[in-house]
């Protein structure tokens, strides 16, 4: 078939261009903040998701992480008896003040665990070693918050709740949801800075015995063990996730802003689409007056659609990681995993198909007679 | 022998609401292949009603339209396109070329929807825009063309499906002299020599001397159906003309006035009487100004040979 519907594209260059923006605009707009989304979801269940942890054991009714009520470590050795645990340990995650040296205060989440059991811990630490955490009031944190921490280098000291804190090591691209830092400790200190008593705790983290399933060990800690929620990491990661995604309408706003991106995308192609077509609504009708079926119409104007659809994907996908690697030293985390790239790939051809369903339209119903008329 | 084409007691009504307008009344026509005929009629008499509905893109309120013996009138809207393909060649006053595409691209589309492609496509295209001399013209947008020669590719392009009927819509409305005289006498040569039926609708006196036959359409009805002057004389010569001549010269002037313009007269009455005479007004418009000076005898103008193709205007009153 003679090349119709890629001259017909290329024609008219401005209108090229114009649909083209449109698309790598919808494009960059919908993997932004789908890729903002699917960031801010990793960050607040990161903690969960790295610490390790098969099964999580919380006060009752714990409706994210950051808002556990304090229970009685008692709790721990209960879990530990039964069949099936392998270890477990006390876990603290909780709200708590961070004094600079300047003196200004910087709200910050202390997470402490259990040094010893080797999970739970900080990941992706770049500077310090794990082990420099035993020492006295040694904490790490984040490169990405230490210039709102203002920690300049390992070494300094600074006060958590009144109590001295001294900077070990930095982890790396650790985010938390809220901009509130993480710092981590031993559960020890943790137990300082957030002003629990020694004998309670917020968490106990379990890791089951190889070949324990974790949904029958799961039901039998939460028979034994009464006045607690039981979860497993999956479970609870969704538990944290749904809430500050969609309690706190945070994540609404990011996926309407992402379905805006769509129908701006949409509306953007459509419209060119639309006027390229009455532009060759003509040939269209001599097309059809020649002997050509709707068919053959449909395909030419699809095809338009198409081409337009891989070029503005191909052009928004570098945009996109453009920006993706830039929001790597950000405070939010832009991520495109690639089932991303691929669904965003799809998106933009149905939405390219949508927009030329107008033109389809028009183009169909045009009667052929018009080819008489001057 | 079949017709190419014949329509049977054809008529359109258009209806618009409450207002029905008639456009086309019991039209009766067979075209044969090998013939070209003219449409002629004023604006609005109902010509391009006509061959729309000839050329199966517009359906008859009552009436029927056979293509080679093949009742087509009757069709599904998915067979229409179909019959066109394969039975109708058009030819537009604006060409309507694709822009974009060069002028062997234009013929190809049409190979492509009769399943031609690659380089059969191409080889056929190259065939056919050599049959209508543009052989060097392949790779030319419609754009770097003159209007005589996008009107031939639009002749290739309707050539491509091989069709029974070829249906021009002002082919040479468009063209300069030169170039109109080129087309008429390219779709002359496809009916006599492929044996297609060439139905072209016009207001071109021009073309007159290239047709085999004239049907004059009047308020959505065929008022004459005659042979031209090519056809006239070459079956009766002389005296049949020149009885016309006078009876058509004494409508005009009461009593034959002086001037060769007759012999247009004679061959075109209806277009003598519908275009060149308005109310209050008298002039003629000859096909050939040599005409004029033959010394008051009708020469027929030789169709063989190459003649002026020009326009002449003379006040009579």
């Amino acid at each position: 078939m003679p090349p119709l519907a890629q001259r017909n594209l290329f024609h008219d260059k401005v209108r090229l261009a114009v649909t083209l923006t449109g698309i790598i605009f919808a494009v960059v707009l919908i993997i932004v903040q789908i890729g903002l989304f699917i960031g801010f979801t990793a960050t607040t269940s990161g903690i969960i998701d790295h610490a390790g942890a098969d099964i999580w054991v919380g006060s009752k009714r714990v409706p994210y992480l950051e808002q556990a009520t304090p229970f009685s470590e008692r709790k721990l050795y209960q879990v530990l008896a039964i069949p099936g645990v392998a270890e477990a340990q006390k876990y603290i995650v909780r709200f708590s003040d961070w004094q600079r040296g300047d003196g200004r205060h910087e709200g910050i989440l202390i997470v402490g665990f259990d040094l010893a059991l080797r999970y739970g811990g900080p990941w992706n630490v770049v500077a310090g070693r794990m082990m420099d955490l035993k020492q006295p009031d040694a904490v790490m944190i984040d490169t990405l918050y230490a210039a709102k921490l203002g920690v300049a280098r390992p070494g300094q000291t600074f006060e958590i709740q009144g109590r001295r804190a001294r900077v070990v090591g930095f982890t790396e691209g650790i985010r938390a949801f809220t901009t509130t830092p993480y710092v981590f400790t031993t559960f020890k200190n943790a137990l300082g800075y957030t002003q629990l008593r020694e004998d309670q705790t917020l968490y106990i983290l379990v890791k089951a015995k190889p070949g324990a399933g974790l949904q029958a060990l799961k039901r039998r800690i939460a028979e034994r063990v009464p006045g607690v929620d039981v979860f497993t990491a999956a479970e609870f990661s969704h538990l944290t996730r749904s809430y500050w995604m969609f309690s706190t309408g945070a994540g609404i706003a990011v996926l309407l802003a992402a379905v805006l991106g769509l129908v701006v995308g949409i509306v953007v192609v459509a419209q060119t689409i639309y006027a390229t077509t009455v532009d060759h609504l003509r040939e269209y009708g001599t097309l059809k007056a020649i002997g050509a079926p709707n068919s053959f119409v449909y395909r030419v104007i699809l095809k338009q659609a198409l081409i337009s659809a891989c070029i503005g994907y191909v052009a928004g996908m570098i945009v996109s990681l453009f920006v993706v690697h830039g929001s790597q030293k950000g405070g939010a985390s832009i991520l495109l995993p690639w089932p991303l790239g691929v669904g965003m790939f799809g998106l933009t051809l149905l939405m390219c198909i949508i927009a030329a369903v107008v033109s389809i339209n028009k183009a169909t119903r045009l009667d052929p007679a018009m080819v008489f008329k001057e | 022998m079949k017709a190419a084409i014949a329509v049977r007691n054809l008529t359109k009504i258009y209806s618009e609401g409450p207002v029905s307008v008639k456009a086309l009344s019991n039209v009766n026509l067979d075209v044969q292949g090998g013939e070209v005929t003219l449409l002629m009629g004023p604006s609005g008499s109902g010509k391009t009603t006509l061959i729309s509905i000839m050329g199966c893109i517009l359906r008859p309120t009552s009436g029927s339209v056979c293509i080679r013996g093949r009742l087509v009138s009757d069709c599904g809207e998915k067979e229409l396109p179909r019959v066109r393909l394969d039975h109708i060649g058009f030819i537009f006053q604006g060409f309507n070329l694709f822009s974009t595409l060069t002028a062997g691209e234009n013929v190809e589309l049409t190979l492509d929807l009769k399943n031609i492609r690659g380089q059969a496509a191409k080889r056929r295209a190259e065939e056919l825009l050599t049959q209508v001399g543009l052989n060097e013209k392949y790779h030319t947008f419609p754009a770097d063309l003159s209007g005589g020669q996008k009107q031939r590719v639009a002749i290739a392009r309707a050539l491509a499906g091989e069709p029974d009927v070829i249906l021009a819509d002002e082919p040479t409305a468009a063209l300069d002299s030169t170039s109109g005289r080129a087309v008429i006498e390219m779709l002359r040569t496809l009916a006599r020599e492929q044996g297609r039926a060439v139905v072209i609708v016009t207001h071109d006196i021009r073309i007159l001397p290239f047709a085999d036959r004239l049907v004059h359409i009047e308020d959505g009805a065929i008022k004459e159906d005659t042979a031209t002057l090519h056809e006239i004389t070459r079956l009766q010569p002389s005296p049949p003309l020149g009885e016309r001549v006078s009876r058509e010269a004494g409508r005009v002037r009461g009593g034959g006035p002086p001037g060769c313009f007759r012999s247009s007269i004679a061959a075109q009455p209806l277009v003598f009487r519908q275009s060149l005479f308005q109310p209050g007004r008298c002039h003629e418009e000859r096909l050939d100004p040599d005409l004029a000076c033959s010394n008051r005898s009708f020469q027929r103008p030789s169709l063989d040979e190459p003649q002026p193709w020009g326009r002449v205007r003379e006040s009579c009153d």
